[in-house]
């Protein structure tokens, strides 16, 4: 017994027992653990062959809803360039005749300044821009991290995972 | 056999046992990356050729291109020597452990071991003693404080750890009457292992072994959370490798002496009842030897990634208060046992 024990006269749960204190029958329900867990289901993705398939939940490359009339939702308010914190985002506005009356004329994310923190989406008043799970963003030139409107517009239909996710959550 | 013939048998066996050394070294290396990863619910490297079996190759090619980085402090001599040591101890000690019975063939008797000498067991303790060497240098000629604490813990734990290791091995060679590690293969016929008749210097050796060859749990040397690498922290490219190759050759070593001293080295229980011819029986007990080694290196991975690093105070506790009396209670049971049997 050591000196709490003597001064407390109490035995403390966590004192070893005799067997626990030998130590070899110990080690032996270890290894058992660690010999049962080498056959079961392997957790590893296959990455190339094998994608990830995140939930609405994911925060991936932000993009532009584009509605099924081929015109995207933005109205250039300039709120998420306002916003970014990184400063990654380039709006520049320009008038319509549509509805909506303002369409963003250039619109540019710079994605090697993106930080996918996902404010741009949370301030946008339209719903307009919002996080894909597109998460396979390499380069091999700065210039080609620089997205325009070409690369930036998504069908909205490809975006109902986290449309919704918003709509529950945000 | 004419002089001739000795010298040419001997280098044969020299450039087999090396090359299959440094092979299984490299495998052994392979093994443990996917025996981890089995056991952590991953994969492991299985990239490089089918299922990974290139990796280790792979691995090399990448240490040779690495930049060899000596730091300004180091005292250079000794910062090149102690990869060397390291490795020369470990693969020098192989030579006096056999991995099977005499080879018929051609009319001519080969025993399959490299050098059959009459004090082999003696020859492997000075040897492993001097691997001590090896880490204290790299730690002291490091000139960094991490790796100097390494070498410390090294020195500290291997001096330790060969006593009740040596106490181990006396009960052995009580039983053998001999050093010769081929006798004392031939003393444990049958069922007769040293491991079934005197399980206490079985385990205390075991242990002991996994001190000598500074694998967990007992890594303290190296002990990368708290040392950053220990000893071969300042180690780069290929002197780093040597390190590297010199741990996973005196793990075989390590395994080899387990086998020989109380797994009845290449005997297979009762073979020589079932009348094969010679040869059959031979190459039979040379695979036995194989698979015991084998399983034997198995086991040292599998602890390795079972039980975490013990505590300096715990390590020495263990090795001077429960380590040293039980391989001398082991002697004392061994001599008890043949007192009552002779």
């Amino acid at each position: 017994m050591n000196e709490v024990q003597k001064k407390t006269n109490k035995r403390r749960t966590k004192d070893l027992s005799f067997w626990e204190r030998i130590y070899i029958p110990e080690i032996i329900k270890g290894l058992s653990l660690t010999l049962r867990s080498m056959f079961r289901p392997k957790f590893t993705m296959e990455y190339p062959e094998v994608k990830f398939e995140p939930p609405g939940s994911y925060r991936g490359r932000p993009v532009l809803v584009q509605e099924e009339s081929g015109v995207e939702r933005c109205v250039a308010c300039g709120l998420c360039s306002r916003v970014c914190p990184a400063l990654a985002i380039e709006v520049q506005a320009a008038e319509t005749e549509l509805e909506k009356e303002r369409y963003p004329e250039k619109f540019e994310i710079n994605m090697i300044r993106c930080i996918f923190c996902g404010f741009c989406e949370d301030v946008c008043p339209e719903e307009a821009i919002v996080m894909s799970k597109d998460y396979e963003l390499a380069f091999f030139k700065r210039e080609e991290a620089l997205f325009g409107k070409d690369k930036l517009l998504v069908p909205a239909s490809e975006l109902q995972d986290r449309i919704k996710f918003l709509r529950q959550y945000k | 056999m004419t002089i001739l013939e000795i010298v040419a048998f001997t280098l044969i066996k020299i450039v087999i046992i090396l090359s299959l050394m440094l092979l299984t070294v490299s495998y052994l290396v392979y093994f443990e990356r996917r025996v981890s990863a089995w056991i952590q619910n991953r994969l492991g490297p299985n990239r490089v050729g089918w299922q990974g079996v290139l990796q280790p190759f792979a691995d090399v090619f990448k240490l040779l291109l690495k930049e060899d980085i000596v730091p300004e402090k180091a005292n250079k001599k000794l910062h090149a020597l102690a990869p060397m040591i390291a490795l020369f101890v470990a693969f020098s000690t192989y030579a006096v452990i056999p991995f099977g019975p005499e080879l018929q063939i051609f009319n001519y008797n080969i025993p399959l071991v490299v050098a059959d000498v009459n004090v082999g067991i003696l020859f492997v303790l000075a040897l492993t003693s001097l691997g001590v060497y090896a880490i204290t240098f790299a730690g002291w000629s490091s000139g960094s404080k991490y790796s100097l604490l390494g070498g410390i813990r090294s020195a500290a734990q291997m001096i330790s750890y060969e006593i009740s290791m040596g106490f181990s091995i006396g009960g052995v060679l009580l039983f053998a009457e001999s050093l010769r590690p081929i006798a004392i293969v031939e003393s444990q016929s049958g069922w007769m292992w040293n491991a079934i008749v005197q399980p206490i210097g079985f385990i205390t050796f075991l242990v002991s072994a996994f001190a000598e060859t500074n694998r967990l749990p007992f890594d303290l040397p190296e002990a990368e959370p708290e040392l950053v690498g220990g000893f071969h922290t300042e180690y780069s490219s290929m002197k780093f490798a040597g390190f590297f190759l010199a741990e996973y050759a005196n793990m075989i070593v390590a395994a080899g002496l387990i086998v020989t001293l109380y797994l009845g080295g290449w005997q297979i229980p009762y073979i020589d009842k079932l009348g094969l011819p010679a040869l059959v029986e031979t190459l039979l007990q040379v695979g036995a030897f194989i698979f015991k080694l084998i399983a034997l290196l198995f086991f040292f991975l599998w602890i390795r990634w079972s039980l975490p690093r013990f505590r300096y105070d715990q390590l020495m506790n263990i090795g001077w208060k429960v380590m040293f009396p039980l391989s001398l209670l082991n002697i004392v049971w061994v001599a008890i046992l043949i007192m009552i049997f002779n």
